[in-house]
């Protein structure tokens, strides 16, 4: 088990200096920063010295060793549009990318939960049906054609829901929230419909294969003998056994909602870190490229991890096969 | 699924086997085929998408990018079955006097391009790779597998999109239409790989232990002869499922990619690009500037993921 985590640990630190890697070469080999940062007038001397004064001049292990250190703190450079520094720029934006992301995953989570157990207990009805054709267009259909959909609809047509920004906020220390005023509420339910579609129907699609799996075992079949209602056996017994693969899909996926809420923080122009991402690839702002890659990847690194620690935990015939096997 | 494989060689020599067109329409595949409805609607429309895209230039009222045969005179036309709708735009035109209509079938040769290419590419990558990995085993099989691993753990749209940025700082920001098709592709490349590199993988580590590698290898053929020649052919089922299910995919990263402003450029606009230009005259009402280029990518994508869906079925032996 201890071995196992460390493994596992050593594996994912191993990923963050890969990355690192990756993000420092992006700064070192893409363009000279101090071309980035210095008028045309400059002259030869004066760009030696501040190469200089910015240690480009050490070797490459030095400098790796410096940017790990400075990462580490949490200090990314200099944004080359805003001329301010990344890491505030990134906590400023951060509150409005989680809480989008959480309530696309809790939408994801309910709804999904409730039409896969829907079209698994009354498979052969018309709304299990129309269920199936949605999973359909919600993998068909490109995140940000649903958004603009959902714009013309709820926006254009109708003019119900705000079709972009995050409405008023409220501060609260460093953290800005949008779910304690109503404008900030309604700003909310577009964009996380839009983000949670995808994850909905994969966990509808999950859900509904268990329910129909778990529905067919013999302690189900053994609880129908004993009498119990079939309110107990759906929601007691089948519903509760197909929550922990839904629960760890969940999880594993939080890592892609963030990455996926570049999409629909573009289409909806929320202020969070995808949008500052795709500003920055458009006009090759490498240190907020770089930063926004370092912080993403941990945060996938971490969710990787704590799932597999959490699942040694709680199936222990997990744990033997680990161990088993080497 | 080995009447699947062995129908396509000789799909390519005809020659050798008189009686192949036959032999096609006799196998299991085809009959699947002919017995799903949706699949041949899927089918056709998929074929229709190909065909439009192909003779774009015969098809459509002007070319919509040659900025001669534009006129402001006709911009901000609507459809042709509205009260406002003008002879020949069907479909209406944008701001700049643009067939929508003729934009959606140059789009279309665009997008197709960009994602049978990076389909092509990330093949050719994954295939290799994972030919080498099955074939050669140890640290070789170690290394390859564990970069698939950290990739597979990030969305390929973001490493698309890293890797267009990285592309846009090397070689500056304003690339031509041509290098920026270039760039796509590779992108889409390197971003979906993986399946197929494990996916063959697993195919190798089983057909390794063969008696027919052994022979092979006793007759003294070199290691790339044996894995090309008469490993890799028998791998082509489940290759062909995810090139299906990635063509989809890879058009879907485009188009996103193009709408996120990371994409094709407006002078040579791609599907992705034509949703995002029409996506700011929406709330002017002018609403057919962003469906129907929306409508066409949903259609396409829709009907190559119902074609993937039947071929993984079709090729699955289990579900025989």
């Amino acid at each position: 088990m201890l071995a196992f985590t460390l493994r596992r640990a050593i594996q994912a630190i191993g990923v963050m200096i890969a990355v690192g890697i990756i993000s420092f070469s992006m700064f070192r080999f893409a363009g000279d920063p101090v071309n980035q940062m210095v008028g045309m007038d400059t002259s030869g001397a004066e760009r030696a010295a501040i190469r200089k004064s910015l240690g480009l001049d050490d070797p490459f292990i030095v400098q790796f060793g410096r940017y790990v250190g400075n990462a580490a703190q949490f200090k990314f450079g200099v944004s080359y549009q805003f001329r301010l520094p990344v890491s505030d720029l990134l906590m400023e934006r951060m509150p409005a990318t989680l809480e989008l992301a959480i309530c696309a995953t809790i939408f994801a989570m309910i709804s999904g939960i409730l039409m896969g157990v829907y079209s698994a207990l009354r498979r052969d009805s018309w709304l299990a049906h129309i269920f199936q054709a949605v999973s359909l267009i919600g993998i068909s259909l490109p995140t940000f054609l649903i958004g603009i959909l959902m714009i013309y609809l709820f926006s254009v047509t109708l003019g119900w829901l705000p079709s972009f920004g995050r409405g008023d906020v409220v501060h609260i220390g460093w953290w800005t929230t949008g779910l304690l005023t109503l404008s900030g509420l309604k700003a909310l339910i577009m964009p996380s419909i839009t983000l949670g579609l995808f994850q909905m129907t994969l966990i509808m699609r999950l859900v509904r294969a268990e329910m129909l799996e778990v529905l067919r075992t013999d302690y189900i079949r053994f609880a129908r003998a004993r009498g119990l209602t079939t309110r107990a056996i759906h929601f007691g017994h089948a519903l509760r056994n197909t929550l922990v693969p839904v629960i760890t899909v969940a999880g594993l996926q939080f890592g892609s909602v963030i990455a996926f809420a570049i999409i629909t923080e573009t289409v909806f122009q929320w202020p969070g870190m995808g949008l500052l991402f795709v500003q920055a690839v458009q006009n090759v702002d490498i240190p907020i490229m770089a930063a926004y890659l370092m912080m993403v990847s941990l945060i996938f690194v971490t969710i990787n991890l704590v799932v597999d620690i959490l699942y040694t935990i709680v199936d222990p015939r997990l744990r033997s096969t680990v161990s088993r096997a080497h | 699924m080995s009447e699947a494989v062995v129908s396509h060689p000789t799909e390519k020599r005809p020659a050798a086997a008189p009686g192949w067109f036959r032999r096609a329409l006799d196998s299991d595949l085809f009959y699947s085929f002919r017995r799903s409805k949706i699949t041949m609607i899927a089918a056709g429309v998929t074929l229709l998408f190909f065909l439009i895209a192909i003779f774009a230039s015969v098809l459509s009222v002007q070319n919509p990018f040659d900025p001669a045969q534009l006129q402001l005179m006709n911009s901000r036309i609507s459809p042709l079955w509205t009260a406002d709708g003008q002879s020949p735009f069907l479909l209406g035109t944008d701001e700049q006097g643009r067939d929508v209509l003729s934009a959606i079938l140059y789009g279309l040769r665009i997008s197709l391009l960009v994602g049978v290419l990076g389909v092509v590419l990330s093949g050719a990558i994954g295939i290799l790779l994972g030919l080498t990995a099955g074939y050669f085993g140890g640290a070789v099989d170690g290394l390859i597998m564990r970069i698939a691993d950290v990739q597979l753990s990030f969305p390929a749209i973001l490493i698309a999109l890293l890797i267009n940025g990285i592309a846009k700082s090397v070689f500056g920001n304003k690339l031509d239409e041509m290098s920026m098709l270039a760039v796509l592709v590779f992108a889409i490349g390197l971003s979906f790989w993986v399946q197929y590199a494990r996916t063959v993988r697993g195919s190798v580590l089983v057909e390794k232990n063969k008696d027919y590698v052994a022979a092979a290898q006793l007759i003294g053929l070199p290691a790339p002869v044996i894995m090309l020649r008469h490993v890799l052919p028998n791998t082509t089922g489940p290759i062909l499922v995810i090139a299906t299910i990635n063509l989809a995919l890879a058009i879907i990263t485009e188009a996103t990619l193009s709408f996120l402003g990371s994409g094709m450029p407006e002078t040579m606009p791609s599907l992705g690009t034509l949703i995002r230009i029409g996506n700011g005259y929406l709330f002017a009402g002018e609403w057919w500037i962003v469906a129907f280029p929306g409508i066409a990518l949903a259609a396409l994508i829709l009907s190559i993921n119902l074609l993937g869906d039947w071929l993984r079925d079709a090729l699955n032996p289990k579900l025989r």
